[in-house]
């Protein structure tokens, strides 16, 4: 009996119990309801940087993390691709585009206190340029003669030759302003201008960042008070993160063939913008059959792109017919100069003086992409005859010693990353080994001209050059798979550099 | 034959094992669709919606890839366990021949590479030589070695002390002789036993290494690369993981049933 009292009794706590439970359940859901909208975010990134200067190294996700968030430049990279001053208030280009004096913006104060002037900018782009520096991008400052500081808010940089492009590259993660006494340890702490100060890193899983209250721009009114970036690399830990709740943004979500899983979720938005990845099949053009350009147009026409993008990436992805993408200014597409067509393909083919085809290796990397793509490509070289072989090879290490350095390949794929890279056919050496001295000329005159429209008519020019030469087989530019919950605003859809700009980010009340 | 039929566990062995048989060299002349032809517009058809099984992501036959990841998964392992048994079962007999110094350098040289799992010496291997067939067959193949080494050891330890062992001895027969009139007869049941039990350790091992990307390249099918290929797509097609998982698990079931049943059915000792 004494042991049923004691049941009955702990069952009356329990409801009791469960009931306070709920009670107090039900008021925290109303209170959060009437409570101000959320002002803190984790972002979701599939590859966690090793280190957070993206002065100093090339990976995409340095920038990803901390551009516009933590650092920014003498000009930035808008949403639509287009440079915007920043740090720079605005320039003065002299006629022969040989002096560019910069004004620059007063009141600025890094993370740590110091003051941004012209000494700083001048500090910074010595840095990049310098004679030891390991700038990822430390060509784009090779025309750059000296730096002069004539006051505080005044940078004069003069030129050894018209770069037409330098305003565009100041706006580069790798072009952002560091501070004296800070730059050394950015890897580890890094300290900039930007809207949101480095709180943390704990390394294998999140940065930490918090609101920078003395931003100097009073025009933006930053609305997050903390956000942190998450590194997951699994799609399917990725996906499952996202439905849970633990992660609020996947701006660049890593599987487009889980992306259908998340329809019919009314708590998550799916938006599919454009990245500047380019998937591209690289040839070595020094190597037969590819040095003859018949073989590789022939190849070019044996690909149905269509199809391409939708056994790789599940039908998202823009078709491309040059190393340019819709997001570029002065875009043409070309994807019509060689189209799918498999019997001009072949006959172009016994032209070339191959009319029982060939065999060749592609050297793939790991990447879904790479290897999915590698497959749809054999089967339709098959269609004319040729023979693919696939080796899968690891990227970055061995991708980059193998193909990258030491151009030992036949083929290979990979997306390149870089916003405007085309510039890349015409570097000696690159791993296409493509040499075209009409190429060469028109991407000097890019460089020559300031004029925008002239640039962009320019740029045009190059793109049919390497539609027609076809030293790689353009294929599809990379989707960006974005996926939030819906009451997340402001981050971006398309991704002119690659970023995660939190400035304008907010949750919906 | 009464025998046999009391045994139903060596009974269903055989019959799976018999079937997976069938189905590759099947595929050698005939599969429902070509198998490495891929109809993007097709892609993720579910089971009976296009073909038995489905298609996968690039539209390609899902049993047509089964039946030749059949012939392409058992041709790799049987060629390996070949090799290892060959040479396992010879460095077996000869050590337990010589005896001495060799024995305890071979035995722990046994050790050595048993120590080493087959993925990560196909890993070095892959490294040196380039991943491929060749790779997988060397990879596991060296694993089979010390297996079959240290079975025919010590059976060949326990014949060489046999009254007719001692008399050929005796009567003056080389050493080598007498390992191939009576030690070997005499083991080989026991070496039959471990090569089916083996095989299907391989075909598992096999898959493993084409999982990882080590095994035969694309576009020839293969179990493992199937599977791996449809962890992005679990959600979306789970046949794809079901089909060849459940390859794999009915090809080492049917082995081992075989090799157990075969082991009581050629036991000596068992006269019931």
């Amino acid at each position: 009996m004494g042991r049923m009292t004691f049941w009955g009794s702990a069952t009356i706590l329990r409801s009791a119990a469960f009931g306070l439970m709920t009670a107090a359940g039900l008021f925290l859901t109303q209170h959060g309801a009437e409570a101000a909208p959320k002002t803190a975010i984790t972002v979701g990134m599939a590859i966690e940087p090793a280190g957070l200067d993206p002065t100093i190294a090339a990976p995409v996700a340095i920038g990803q993390v901390t551009w516009q968030n933590i650092f920014e430049g003498l000009t930035t990279i808008d949403k639509a691709g287009k440079v915007q001053p920043q740090l720079a208030e605005s320039w003065q280009i002299s006629e022969d585009g040989l002096t560019y004096t910069f004004k620059l913006r007063q009141g600025v104060k890094f993370h740590n206190g110091e003051a941004f002037d012209s000494s700083v900018a001048k500090f910074s782009i010595d840095r990049a340029r310098g004679a030891d520096s390991v700038n990822p991008q430390k060509r784009y400052f090779a025309s750059i003669d000296t730096i002069e500081t004539p006051d505080a808010s005044t940078l004069v940089l003069k030129l050894k030759q018209p770069a037409g492009s330098l305003l565009y590259w100041l706006g580069w993660p790798s072009s952002v302003m560091v501070e004296p006494k800070s730059a050394a340890d950015n890897k580890t702490t890094p300290i900039g201008t930007g809207p949101f100060k480095f709180s943390g890193w704990a390394k294998g899983s999140k940065v930490d960042l918090a609101k920078n209250p003395d931003y100097w721009n009073q025009a933006v009114s930053v609305k997050l008070d903390t956000a942190a970036f998450r590194f997951i690399s699994d799609a399917q830990a990725q996906a499952a993160a996202l439905k849970a709740g633990d992660v609020d943004a996947f701006p660049e979500f890593g599987a487009p063939e889980l992306i259908k899983s998340f329809e019919g979720d009314k708590r998550l938005a799916t938006v599919i913008g454009n990245t500047e990845l380019k998937v591209v099949a690289g040839m070595n053009n020094t190597r037969k059959p590819f040095g003859d350009k018949k073989v590789r147009q022939a190849l070019m026409m044996a690909v149905d792109r269509a199809t391409v993008v939708e056994g790789a990436w599940s039908g998202f992805g823009t078709p491309i017919g040059s190393h340019y993408t819709p997001n570029d200014r002065g875009y043409k597409d070309l994807t019509g100069v060689y189209s799918y067509d498999p019997e001009k393909a072949k006959a172009l083919l016994a032209e070339a003086g191959y009319p029982n085809g060939f065999t060749f290796t592609m050297k793939a990397p790991q990447m879904a992409y790479a290897q999915r793509t590698s497959q749809v490509l054999q089967a339709m070289f098959a269609e004319i005859g040729v023979t693919m072989n696939i080796e899968t090879t690891e990227f970055p290490a061995k991708w980059v010693a193998d193909v990258f350095k030491a151009g030992d390949y036949d083929m290979t794929i990979v997306a390149h990353a870089e916003p405007m890279d085309i510039d890349i056919y015409a570097r000696d050496p690159y791993y296409f080994n493509y040499k075209n001295p009409a190429f060469n000329d028109v991407l000097k005159k890019v460089e020559a001209t300031s004029d925008p429209a002239e640039q962009e008519a320019l740029y045009g020019e190059a793109q049919t050059i390497l539609a027609n030469d076809a030293p790689a087989l353009y294929l599809f530019v990379m989707p960006k798979l974005g996926v939030w919950d819906a009451r997340v605003k402001g981050l971006w859809e398309n991704e002119p550099i690659p970023s995660n700009v939190l400035t304008d980010v907010h949750w919906e009340e | 034959m009464t025998r046999v039929l009391r045994r139903p566990v060596f009974l269903i062995g055989l019959v799976i094992t018999l079937a997976l048989f069938a189905v590759a060299l099947l595929s050698l002349v005939w599969t429902p669709f070509p198998p490495t032809r891929m109809q993007i517009v097709q892609r993720l058809k579910a089971p009976l919606e296009f073909g038995l099984l489905g298609t996968d992501q690039f539209g390609r036959d899902v049993a047509s890839m089964l039946m030749v990841g059949a012939w392409n998964s058992l041709s790799t392992s049987i060629l390996a366990v070949l090799i290892g048994a060959s040479v396992g079962t010879a460095v077996g007999v000869i050590v337990a021949m010589r005896r001495g110094l060799l024995e305890l350098v071979v035995m722990r040289g046994c050790d050595i590479v048993f120590a080493v799992p087959p993925i990560l010496s196909a890993m070095m291997l892959g490294a040196f030589i380039g991943s491929g067939r060749f790779t997988a067959i060397i990879a596991i193949a060296v694993f089979m070695v010390p297996v079959f080494a240290r079975l025919t050891l010590s059976a060949a330890l326990q014949i060489w002390t046999r009254d007719y062992v001692t008399a050929a001895i005796g009567m003056g027969r080389p050493k080598a002789r007498i390992t191939l009139a009576h030690v070997l007869p005499n083991i080989s049941n026991q070496i039959i036993v471990q090569v089916t039990i083996q095989l299907g350790l391989a075909i598992l091992t096999e898959a493993g290494l084409s999982f990882l990307g080590l095994g035969m390249p694309p576009p020839a099918p293969t179990w493992g690369r199937m599977l791996a290929d449809s962890q992005t797509f679990l959600g979306q097609a789970p046949w794809l993981a079901l089909m060849p998982g459940l390859a794999i698990a009915l090809a080492v079931l049917g082995l081992n049933m075989l090799g157990d049943g075969l082991r009581d059915l050629l036991d000596p000792r068992d006269n019931s």
